[in-house]
C-alpha cells in the first residue's frame, strides 16, 4: 500500500534590471520589476490560479483524501502580495481545508547553507514568519534550496527543531535501495528523509509532453500502473516537482491539466493505496535503515550536485563576495540595504551564470532574462559594486 | 573555383577563407583549380593556381583588382598609378575583364563544376557556366550591402552581385545573416541559398610570448580591433567605447590593427577625443605580428555595423583571448561563449569591455570556454557542407 507523498515547490525569484557600469553609484534600483511582473503574470494566469483551483476541487471531491504540500518561496510570496492577491488568497483556501502541508525552507531560496549557517537561521524564520503571517502555519518538514543536502545539514536541520527533510532519490546514495521508503541519515539522530522518486516524478514534470518518449501520451492510468506495482516493496512514493510543471513547464495543451484531475481517483480506486503529506509520512512510517550522504546532493540536472550554481569561477567569486559583505551590511542596520543583500542571494541569479551547456541551448533557458551567463555576471558584479559602495560611501 | 586572393597574399579574411576551404576540399579528395585574377608569386600544394591575366596573349599586365575596393577607392588608385597606364578607368570595368577571362579558362581547363567568390569573380563564373554548361555555385562572403553599410550601394555592384545570384545553380551563404539580405535585397529564392559558416584552423596557432610585458605587469590592459578601417568594421564605434571607458578606467590601450579608408578620420578622432595617446594605430599585419596583438591584448572586439561574417574573432579565441562581438555579425551565430553587443550601444560595449577587464573570472571563463569552442569550429566542416551543396547541385543538373 504505497502512499503518494505529492509536493510542490513554488518559486520566482526577483529577476536583476540591466545594470551597467555607468549606473553605479548613481541609482539603487536593481529589480526589473516590469519584466518580474511580466513574467508572473503569466505564471500565475497559466499556471497558480488554473492548478489551486483544481487542487481545491479534488480535496472537497474526494472528501479530503487528496492531499498536497507546498514549499512557497517568500520572494515569490512578497511578489504575489503585491501584486496578485487572489492567488495569496487561492493559497489560503487550500490551506484552511486541512489537507495541505506547508514546508519550511530559506526566504530568498538561496544557497546561504553553504556560506552562512548564521544567515541561514536568520532566512529560516523570515520564511516562518511569512508563512504565519499569510497562513496561520507552523511548519515541521524542511527543505533546503534545489534539495541539496547531506549528512552534516541533517543534523544541522535536527537542531533547528525539525522532524523531517527532504532530499533526492539519488542512485549513488541509495544504490541498491528503493526511495519509496524513509530512512535515517548518518550522523544525525532522529530526523527522517523523503526521498523523491525521480523517475515518476520527471515523468510528470519533464517528460508529460515529450512526444519522442516512448510512454507518450502519459494517461492516468498508465501512471497508476506504474505506481502500482510498488504495491508490497515500498512505503510512500514522494512525487516532488517544480509547482509551474502544472500550465507552465508544461502547457494545458499537453493534456497536463486532466491528468492532474484524473490521476488523484485513479489512486484511490484502490483502496490500499492513499495521499500523505510529509509530516503524516515522518510520523505513521518508520525508517527502515541509514543512508550515508557524505557530499551535498541536489535535484538537478544529471549530475544531482550543485555545479549548476557554482560550477565556474564566475559563480564562485560572485558568490563568495556577497557572502564577505555580511558583517558590513548587517552592521549598517540599513533596512532597505539589507533587505536588496538579501534578494541578491537568490540562488536563480547564479543559475543564470551557469556556462555547462550554454551553447547547446537547453532547459537553463527557462524565464531566463540574460542572453548570456557572462552578461549574467556582469550585471549582478555591477549591482554588488553598488551595494558594496552604499556600505562605504566615502570611498565613492 | 575563381576568387581574388590567396594567402599569403591577402588583405583580409576572404583569402584565408578560400585558403581554408580549399584545404578541406581537397582532404576530400576535391580536385580544385583556383583562379587569381592577377598574377602574384603565390602558390600552394592544395591546389592548382592559374592567374587569369597570365594567359592573355594579347596584353600581359597587372590588374590593380583587390577584394575590398570600392569604385571610389579604384579609382584613388589608378590616379595614383598615373595617367597613360595598362588599367581601366574603373573598378567594373577591371571585373568585367577578369570575367572576359573566365570563358578563355573555361575552354582550356577540365571541371565539373564552378564556384565563384564574390561579386569580382561572379562575371568569370558565369561566363565559364555559360562555355562550359557546367553548374555555378556562387559563394557570398560579403554583399554590397553589408560593404557600404547600406548607403551608396553601387549600381553596377548590385547588378553583378543580382545577376551571378540569379543565375547560379546554388548559392552559399557565410551566414544566415547575409542569407537574408540575399532574399530580401537580391530576390533570391530562399531554397536556393545554403549556409556555410566559416571556420578557424586551429592547429594554425601557437603561443609566441607577448610584446610589452612592462606594460602588462604595470597593470596596464589592452583591447584590440583588428579589421580594415572601414564604415562596415564600425571603428568609430570602438573608438567611442575606449573613450568611455578610458573615462572610468585610464590604464587601458586600444590597439587598431590594420587599414582602410577611414583611417585618416579615426586617427583624428582619437585626437579629438583626447584619447590619442591610449590608442595605438598598428597597420596591417599578418602571420605572427598578429598573432601577437591577439595574444598580448586582455580583449578582442568587434565592432561591425554589418559583418556577413567576421573571422577575427576565431582567431583571437585560437590565440587565447576573449571576445566581444557585434550582434550584427555572422560570427555571433557561431559563437557563444563571447559577449555580444549591438555595435550601436556605446555604453553597454564600454561596459562589457570594463567587465571584463576588472572582472578576472569573466576574463578566464571567456577565454577557456571560447577557446574550446572555437577548437570545435573546422574548415572540415565547412569543406563537406559545400561538398554537400555540390552533391545537390550536379544530381539536380543530372535530371
Amino acid at each position: 500500500m504505497p502512499s503518494i507523498c505529492l509536493y510542490l515547490h513554488a518559486h520566482q525569484p526577483l529577476r536583476l534590471r540591466n545594470f551597467s557600469i555607468f549606473n553605479i553609484g548613481k541609482n539603487h534600483s536593481y529589480f526589473d520589476e516590469e519584466r518580474n511582473r511580466a513574467y508572473l503574470e503569466r505564471i500565475v494566469r497559466k499556471s497558480y490560479l488554473v492548478t489551486n483551483k483544481i487542487l481545491l476541487d479534488l480535496i472537497k471531491d474526494t472528501k479530503g483524501k487528496f492531499k498536497v504540500s507546498f514549499s512557497i518561496t517568500g520572494i515569490l510570496l512578497e511578489q504575489l502580495e503585491k501584486d496578485f492577491p487572489a492567488v495569496i488568497k487561492s493559497f489560503q483556501d487550500l490551506i484552511r481545508t486541512g489537507c495541505v502541508e506547508l514546508l519550511s525552507e530559506t526566504y530568498y531560496h538561496s544557497l546561504t547553507y553553504l556560506y552562512s549557517k548564521e544567515e541561514f537561521k536568520e532566512q529560516v524564520k523570515l520564511h516562518r514568519e511569512k508563512i504565519k503571517k499569510l497562513f496561520n502555519y507552523a511548519p515541521q518538514i524542511f527543505r533546503n534550496t534545489e534539495l541539496m543536502f547531506n549528512n552534516e545539514m541533517a543534523k544541522f536541520i535536527e537542531k533547528m527543531g525539525y522532524q523531517g527533510i527532504l532530499a533526492e532519490g539519488a542512485d549513488h546514495i541509495l544504490g541498491w535501495r528503493s526511495p519509496n521508503f524513509l530512512y535515517r541519515v548518518k550522523g544525525a539522530e532522529k530526523i527522517k528523509v523523503l526521498l523523491r522518486n525521480y523517475r515518476l516524478s520527471d515523468d510528470i514534470s519533464f517528460r508529460f509532453s515529450n512526444r519522442n518518449w516512448s510512454e507518450w501520451p502519459l494517461t492516468a492510468e498508465k501512471y497508476i500502473s506504474w505506481i502500482n506495482q510498488i504495491n508490497g516493496h515500498g512505503q510512500v512514493v514522494n512525487l516532488f516537482m517544480d509547482y509551474e510543471t502544472f500550465g507552465e513547464h508544461q502547457w494545458e495543451e499537453t493534456g497536463i491539466f486532466e491528468f492532474l484531475k484524473s490521476l488523484p481517483y485513479r489512486v484511490l480506486e484502490n483502496p490500499n493505496n492513499n495521499f500523505k503529506t510529509p509530516r503524516e509520512v515522518v510520523k505513521l512510517f518508520k525508517p527502515v535503515g541509514e543512508l550515508d550522504f557524505p557530499n551535498i546532493i541536489s535535484w538537478a540536472d544529471t549530475e544531482r550536485d550543485l555545479s549548476a550554481w557554482l560550477g565556474n569561477k564566475m559563480q564562485q567569486a560572485s558568490l563568495r563576495k556577497i557572502y564577505s559583505l555580511e558583517t558590513a551590511v548587517k552592521k549598517s542596520k540599513d533596512p532597505l540595504l539589507i533587505e536588496d543583500w538579501r534578494r541578491l542571494q537568490t540562488a536563480d541569479h547564479f543559475y543564470y551564470m551557469c556556462t555547462k551547456w550554454f551553447a547547446d541551448g537547453d532547459v537553463h533557458k527557462y524565464f531566463n532574462p540574460y542572453e548570456s551567463p557572462y552578461d549574467a555576471f556582469i550585471t549582478f558584479m555591477n549591482i554588488f559594486n553598488d551595494l558594496k559602495m552604499r556600505l562605504n560611501p566615502k570611498e565613492a | 573555383m575563381f576568387g581574388w586572393e590567396f594567402p599569403p597574399y591577402n588583405s583580409g579574411g576572404l583569402g584565408v577563407a578560400c585558403e581554408g576551404l580549399v584545404r578541406g576540399l581537397v582532404n576530400q579528395g576535391v580536385k580544385i583549380t583556383f583562379v587569381l585574377p592577377k598574377k602574384v608569386d603565390c602558390q600552394s600544394s592544395l591546389c592548382k593556381i592559374i592567374f587569369a591575366d597570365f594567359n592573355i596573349k594579347s596584353r600581359i599586365f597587372n590588374s590593380l583588382l583587390s577584394p575590398y575596393l570600392t569604385s571610389k577607392s579604384y579609382q584613388d588608385l589608378v590616379r595614383r598609378a598615373g595617367r597613360g597606364g595598362i588599367y581601366r578607368r574603373d573598378l567594373i570595368s577591371e571585373v568585367l575583364r577578369y570575367g572576359q577571362a573566365g570563358r578563355r579558362i573555361a575552354l582550356a581547363e577540365d571541371f565539373d563544376l564552378i564556384h565563384s567568390h564574390d561579386w569580382l569573380s561572379f562575371p568569370a563564373g558565369l561566363a565559364a557556366k555559360k562555355i562550359s554548361h557546367k553548374s555555378l555555385v556562387a559563394h557570398i562572403h560579403a554583399t554590397e550591402f553589408e560593404r557600404t553599410g547600406g548607403h551608396h550601394v553601387n549600381q553596377e555592384i548590385y547588378e553583378i552581385e543580382k545577376e551571378g545570384l540569379s543565375k547560379a545553380d546554388m548559392v552559399i551563404a557565410v551566414s544566415n545573416l547575409t542569407k537574408t539580405k540575399i532574399i530580401q535585397h537580391y530576390g533570391i529564392e530562399p531554397e536556393k541559398v545554403r549556409v556555410v559558416h566559416n571556420a578557424v584552423e586551429y592547429k594554425d596557432f601557437m603561443y609566441l610570448g607577448g610584446d610589452l610585458p612592462d606594460l602588462k605587469s604595470s597593470g596596464q590592459k589592452i583591447v584590440a580591433f583588428v579589421g580594415r578601417i572601414t564604415l562596415q568594421k564600425g571603428p568609430d564605434y570602438f573608438l567611442r567605447a575606449a573613450k568611455k571607458v578610458l573615462d572610468q578606467r585610464p590604464n587601458v590601450l586600444f590597439i587598431i590593427a590594420g587599414a582602410g579608408d577611414m583611417e585618416r578620420q579615426i586617427i583624428e578622432q582619437a585626437a579629438w577625443l583626447d584619447i590619442a595617446d591610449k590608442v595605438l594605430f598598428a597597420g596591417f599585419l599578418r602571420g605572427n605580428e598578429l598573432a601577437k596583438v591577439y595574444q598580448m591584448a586582455d580583449l578582442y572586439v568587434l565592432s561591425s555595423v554589418s559583418d556577413p561574417f567576421g573571422m577575427t574573432p576565431l582567431e583571437a579565441l585560437a590565440n587565447g583571448t576573449p571576445v566581444l562581438i557585434s550582434k550584427q555579425s555572422g560570427v555571433a551565430e557561431v559563437l557563444h561563449h563571447c559577449l555580444k553587443v549591438d555595435f550601436w550601444d556605446i555604453d553597454q560595449m564600454a561596459n562589457k569591455i570594463l567587465a571584463v577587464l576588472e572582472q578576472p573570472e569573466l576574463y578566464q571563463c571567456l577565454k577557456e570556454n571560447g577557446h574550446q569552442e572555437v577548437r570545435k569550429l573546422s574548415w572540415q566542416d565547412a569543406a563537406n557542407k559545400c561538398i554537400e551543396v555540390y552533391k545537390e547541385v550536379l544530381n539536380f543538373s543530372a535530371i
